[in-house]
């Protein structure tokens, strides 16, 4: 802890610091004053690049010159306490923001070096490439083979029946959920088990062939079961996507990741390994909240 | 350097994490005394201390358990990360460590009541006594390091394990020549040279419990020969 890096603003002098921790604390509290992303926030294999992002919703500013690279085949866990703007981020990455009256995203995000806010970007085909997985499990009112089919069919991936069925077969195969509903198919998707509604949107999500998944707390309303088959599918599917997963769970973040991202009040705080998130962070404020202390 | 263990949201985890620090440090309270006991039980011939050095043995082993115990329960309920981890890590290890000094600091008090039943004064009490100052001091200072979450005095008491290691290796060059000189005491001079291995051997451990205060407070594991990865 004594290369702690604090990044406080100019108006406090290092000697000051060293002198008095509590002022020390105290100063790094102040939102304005957490300048500098610390860790390593940029990866060389970056599939998503973001440099600079600010986000308001109306007057209040949601998200505070937030730069990350989310590299290629790498699981990135974004977490920090509620508001802190991690959920608004991660949906800046695939436009969800656009359906939210009084957004505005600034700053540069590329996917693969394509602007995914650039003028001509059409938002359905982004929403394919980068799919997501919502908080609640949200399968369409129809049945199990149709929640999967819909997304190729829309976008015209497969038309033939045929091709449909192997793209049916095939992504709840990898969803891990094929055995539980392959003598169900045609049984409405809202009727299975709440875990087997997630796997099910994970595989209504692999089934348009996304590069990258956006997980917005995927487990939260998942008993522990089901949540250990939804990480050992995460870790599967890291072969084939890029995935973002925001958590509230600490030890989520610590077993499905690569690299952690540390949000508070809007800003990134840091960015590490996520083994040396959980061992040893650098900044004080991951510190304070992987280990519940007040902050 | 402020490490902060009392301001967690949850006031029982406060006190878990405390109350293992205590127990781990009451433990190395006891150890250290005991490696004071059998040097001076073999020093002054005392069998009856060498005795009690014996049955405290025991007593150390459960604490050992207790404190094992203690800090499995603290994993699987809190899940500690960062700091939190590194300290209950940190007491795990040092506990191992100080078992182990205990274990020797029996050895030593054995030796005593082997050299007092003999009922001669062997040569070699001086460096005993010697390389016993040195290494009660570097588990002494080692503990207090950890107490006060002290870098600088860990690393400088781990340096002087060297010294300890220097004189230890000239003490057994020094027993070696008495053995030469007179065969007959070779059974005597053993037990002095075993008990410099212990002591010798506690010196080492209080530089183990050094590096875990270097592990805790800054997150560097430098065991081994890694002193390098002290930022």
């Amino acid at each position: 802890m004594t290369t702690m890096t604090l990044n406080a603003g100019p108006a406090v002098a290092a000697g000051d610091q060293a002198k008095n921790p509590a002022a020390e604390q105290n100063a790094v509290k102040t939102n304005a004053e957490i300048v500098k992303t610390v860790g390593q926030p940029f990866s060389d294999q970056a599939k998503l690049r973001m440099r600079n992002v600010n986000v308001f919703y109306g007057e209040t500013q949601a998200i505070h010159d937030v730069s990350l690279d989310i590299g290629r085949n790498e699981v990135v866990a974004m977490i920090g306490p509620s508001g802190c703007g991690k959920s608004t981020f991660l949906r800046c990455l695939n436009r969800m923001n656009d359906t939210i009256e009084g957004c505005r995203v600034e700053g540069e995000l590329t996917l693969d070096g394509e602007a995914i806010y650039g003028p001509k970007v059409d938002v359905v085909p982004l929403r394919a490439r980068v799919g997501m997985v919502f908080q609640k499990p949200n399968p369409f009112p129809k049945s199990i083979y149709d929640n999967v089919a819909y997304g190729p069919k829309i976008h015209g991936i497969a038309s033939r029946r045929a091709e449909l069925d192997e793209i049916v077969e095939n992504s709840l195969r990898r969803a891990g959920l094929w055995n539980e509903v392959k003598d169900r198919l045609d049984k409405p998707g809202t009727g299975l088990s709440g875990g087997q509604q997630q796997r099910l949107c994970i595989a209504r999500a692999i089934a348009v062939s996304p590069e990258v998944i956006l997980m917005d707390e995927p487990c939260s309303a998942l008993d522990p079961i089901a949540t250990a088959r939804i990480e050992e599918l995460i870790d599967e599917l890291r072969e084939n996507y890029t995935i973002a997963i925001v958590t509230h769970s600490m030890q989520q973040a610590a077993r499905v990741s690569q690299r952690t991202a540390y949000f508070h009040l809007g800003k990134l705080v840091e960015v590490n390994d996520t083994e040396t998130v959980f061992t040893n962070p650098e900044h004080e404020l991951t510190e304070a909240y992987i280990t519940g202390r007040f902050g | 350097m402020e490490m902060h263990f009392d301001q967690h949201i949850s006031r029982q985890f406060n006190e878990d994490l405390e109350s293992i620090k205590t127990e781990m440090l009451e433990m190395g309270g006891m150890v250290t005394r005991q490696v004071a006991d059998a040097v001076e039980a073999l020093a002054t011939a005392d069998s009856e201390l060498a005795e009690k050095v014996l049955r405290v043995e025991e007593e150390i082993d459960r604490c050992e358990m207790e404190l094992d115990e203690h800090a499995t329960l603290i994993i699987a309920k809190r899940q500690p990360a960062a700091s939190d981890l590194r300290m209950v890590m940190s007491i795990i290890r040092i506990a191992r460590d100080l078992e182990r000094v205990g274990d020797e600091a029996s050895k030593i008090a054995k030796m005593a009541i082997a050299l007092t039943e003999e009922g001669t004064a062997p040569r070699g009490y001086t460096e005993i006594r010697h390389i016993a100052n040195a290494v009660r001091k570097m588990l002494n200072d080692s503990l207090d390091a950890y107490t006060r979450f002290d870098v600088k005095s860990a690393m400088e008491t781990l340096a002087e394990d060297e010294q300890v290691d220097m004189d230890y290796r000239s003490a057994v060059r020094e027993m070696i020549t008495y053995m030469m000189e007179d065969p007959r005491s070779i059974s005597r001079v053993m037990n002095v040279l075993w008990t410099l291995r212990s002591l010798e051997r506690i010196g080492d451990h209080a530089k183990n419990i050094c590096e875990q205060v270097v592990y805790l407070v800054e997150g560097a594991d430098i065991r081994h020969g890694n002193e390098a990865k002290l930022r």
